[in-house]
């Protein structure tokens, strides 16, 4: 039983309940960065990092937060936690986090780290907490590395930077690798994850009628 | 001119939500029709018209190597938890001022106010300047340069998105999945302010 709900809290937000493509959350700092694979890699596993640790921190002293004052106890977690991992990344790889340039530090606004921290490290105990940081940050890298893979492959040919596809067979197509083909990509993702799991179609609640009414 | 200048490539050339992806979160979920997208663009200019010079006058006089007050250090690691609070201490004196002066406004834009400091666009403008190294004089014009642009492009798709609903979209496209290729065509469409 509790080896199942682990797995449950794992693994359902990689495709049931994705936090890109069914909450909309933390797209924000994520698509400038799918222009290549090693990019979208390194961002994923700094999001990973934080989102796990950030929410097992904040479960750790759930308790002890006064309501009032949670969410700046939140943020200065997580600020800290990206003032690692920027630190770490310009010493160990300084061109990657060049590269990279602000995104690294807009993992502090990411809505997924704050949104699972308010959401659920505030109710849950630390291990789960923990879990599920590590599977929405994957949840995120699924998305994240997807994108990066299309965007790398048909942008410029290659793969983690060696050429896949030489320009003798296929010439690569510039437009990959500029903004308005990352929210392409994801539109047609979104389409085919709805397409699998009907259940996330969004019905036209509205409708036509609220519209009218002005 | 040169203010007007950057004010213009703030604005348009390197448009935040269309070029940098940058508050998409608020973006996509609060376009959903044109006046309180416009409530929310406003307060985004108002909060990126204080926000990025205050945190020009931080990096300046406290955080970078040889600043004005604590020049023997380095503290530039320090960055980005400044940067969060600032913006986080701004918001909130924001919403105070407004609510004790401007009650009218402050109920048009109160439900935004608090959903700005998590806003990625905010942040965002602020990382820029200090990687540009923007003059305190620049950074106010970047700074509300790079709101306006934003709150034009939200504007502009809950334009689009109120005029969607009457059209009929495949299942699985619908909401998300439509709202995306649409700003994708947005993205696409401001591309051409490249040229300028």
């Amino acid at each position: 039983m509790a080896g199942n709900k682990t797995k449950d809290v794992l693994f359902n937000p990689i495709i049931h309940n994705n936090p890109i493509a069914l909450q909309v959350l933390g797209i924000c700092s994520a698509l400038a960065v799918t222009t290549r694979l090693d990019k979208s890699l390194t961002m994923c596993l700094a999001v990973i990092f934080v989102c796990a640790m950030a929410n097992a921190s904040v479960a750790l002293i759930r308790n002890k937060i006064p309501n009032s004052i949670r969410i700046i106890v939140q943020m200065t977690i997580i600020a800290s936690l990206v003032i690692v991992v920027d630190q770490v990344l310009q010493a160990v790889a300084y061109g990657l986090s060049k590269e990279l340039s602000v995104f690294v530090g807009l993992i502090i606004t990411n809505c997924i780290i704050m949104g699972r921290a308010e959401g659920f490290a505030m109710q849950n105990t630390v291990k789960d907490s923990f879990i599920d940081g590590i599977g929405n940050g994957l949840g995120y890298s699924m998305i994240l590395l997807v994108v990066g893979f299309f965007r790398e492959l048909f942008g410029s040919g290659k793969l983690f930077g060696f050429t896949v596809l030489p320009e003798s067979i296929y010439q690569p197509n510039g437009l990959m690798l500029l903004p308005p083909s990352a929210f392409f990509i994801i539109g047609f993702m979104i389409w085919a994850i709805r397409a699998y799991d009907r259940e996330q179609v969004e019905h036209d609640d509205s409708g036509i009628g609220h519209n009218h009414a002005h | 001119m040169q203010f007007f200048e950057l004010f213009m490539r703030a604005a348009f050339v390197e448009n935040l939500a269309l070029v940098y992806f940058l508050g998409m979160c608020t973006f996509l979920a609060v376009s959903k029709n044109v006046k309180t997208a416009l409530g929310l663009g406003a307060a985004v200019i108002v909060v990126q018209g204080i926000t990025v010079p205050l945190n020009n006058l931080i990096y300046d006089l406290f955080l970078r190597k040889g600043s004005l007050v604590l020049g023997q250090y380095n503290l530039e690691f320090l960055g980005l938890i400044c940067y969060i609070g600032v913006i986080a201490a701004a918001v909130q004196i924001l919403e105070m001022t407004l609510d004790r002066f401007f009650p009218a406004l402050f109920n048009a834009l109160g439900i935004f106010l608090p959903l700005i400091t998590v806003n990625c666009a905010i942040l965002g403008g602020t990382l820029f300047m200090v990687q540009n190294k923007y003059t305190f004089v620049e950074s106010v014009t970047y700074g509300i340069g790079s709101g306006f642009g934003w709150a034009l492009a939200i504007a502009a798709l809950a334009g689009i998105r109120e005029k969607l609903r009457y059209s009929n979209v495949p299942e699985g496209l619908r909401g998300l999945g439509i709202t995306f290729m649409v700003v994708g065509l947005m993205a696409l469409a401001f591309m051409a302010f490249n040229g300028i």
